[in-house]
């Protein structure tokens, strides 16, 4: 069964997309994207060492990877825009995984700024490719600003907590039919991201959950599997929730008494 | 002169073109971008392009995120 994932235009056979921070080592992830089957991942924007050389971190990535690069560490719209032009211009990518933070704490978004700094991006040409809170309205508001795709949370960067308001995927999903949800961020577990997917996400984007795993290899391989058996799951349509038992055996002709 | 670069004040020789700024710190050309003044300056414009006192400059790389 052909089931291509479709992202601005763009076809993809994975519905995994991984990052790449916090590897023990350029090896390590290698591997793990190998294992994970993803076909994009994210990278971020940060101010070269003046001092000192640095291994050009790039050359670790296969060539046929599409390479995402974000907006990590800003905490308004413009230190993002600003980002983005740059990832632009260094790349030559228009896309960009908006991330605008809003407290270093907690690692959650700040939407109002995030929605600013999309509407610029999408006016010059971005693929913008926001995260932000699971919330229907917000989603909406990105949508209407251009963004071809939303990106909620499960929950917060590096928690992996896992899915903390189905009901909100859910609601989101089933009022937002035709749009690409991505969830990024908070899965800690395959299981996690086979929540997300039998929810109705259109693909999952996670770093911590395999890069801290003590083998991200395998960990990357089952995050794999489980975003495949998640999406399957949500379109084989799973069956109704009862409170009380449903016989799998006929009752009828069994050779036992039901007792009273 | 004194400029700043990557958020620290930095000695550099007058009259550089931001072709020269990456060789003055040997930092390589390829996957980096250069913003001046909060504004990208393009790759093609940098042998054009002169770094003046107190400019505020920002060269980045990429690295592992999420």
């Amino acid at each position: 069964m052909s089931d291509t994932f479709i992202l601005a235009g763009k076809a993809f056979g994975s519905r995994l997309i991984i990052g790449t921070g916090k590897y023990r080592s350029f090896q390590e992830m290698q591997s793990a994207h190998l294992a994970s089957g993803a076909e994009m991942v994210t990278v971020a924007v940060n101010r070269v060492p003046l001092d000192k050389k640095t291994e050009s971190f790039l050359d670790y990535l296969a060539p046929e990877m599409q390479i995402l690069p974000n907006t990590a560490g800003c905490y308004d719209a413009e230190h993002a825009v600003r980002t983005a032009r740059l990832a632009r211009e260094a790349l030559e990518t228009d896309w960009i995984k908006l991330e605008v933070i809003g407290d270093p704490v907690t690692l959650l978004p700040d939407n109002e700024q995030t929605l600013e700094a999309a509407k610029v991006l999408v006016k010059e040409g971005f693929v913008v490719l926001p995260y932000f809170s699971d919330d229907l309205i917000m989603a909406k508001k990105l949508l209407d600003a251009g963004c071809p795709a939303v990106m909620p949370l499960a929950a917060p960067i590096g928690s992996g907590l896992g899915v903390q308001n189905p009901a909100n995927l859910k609601i989101m999903r089933e009022q937002l039919p035709d749009a690409v949800i991505i969830v990024d961020a908070g899965v800690g577990v395959p299981s996690d991201a086979a929540i997300a997917m039998e929810l109705g996400a259109d693909a999952i984007l996670m770093n911590t959950a395999i890069a801290e795993a003590k083998n991200a290899e395998q960990m990357a391989k089952a995050m794999n599997l489980a975003v495949q058996a998640g999406r399957l799951a949500y379109l084989s349509g799973r069956m109704p929730k009862r409170l009380y038992a449903s016989a799998s055996s006929p009752i009828q002709g069994a050779i036992s008494n039901i007792p009273k | 002169m004194k400029v700043l670069i990557n958020g620290k004040v930095k000695e550099i020789p007058e009259g550089l073109n931001l072709d020269q700024l990456l060789r003055h710190f040997s930092l390589p050309s390829q996957r980096i971008a250069i913003e001046m003044n909060t504004s990208v300056v393009r790759r093609k414009d940098w042998e054009d392009v002169i770094v003046n006192d107190s400019d505020k400059i920002e060269i980045i790389h990429f690295v592992g995120g999420g």
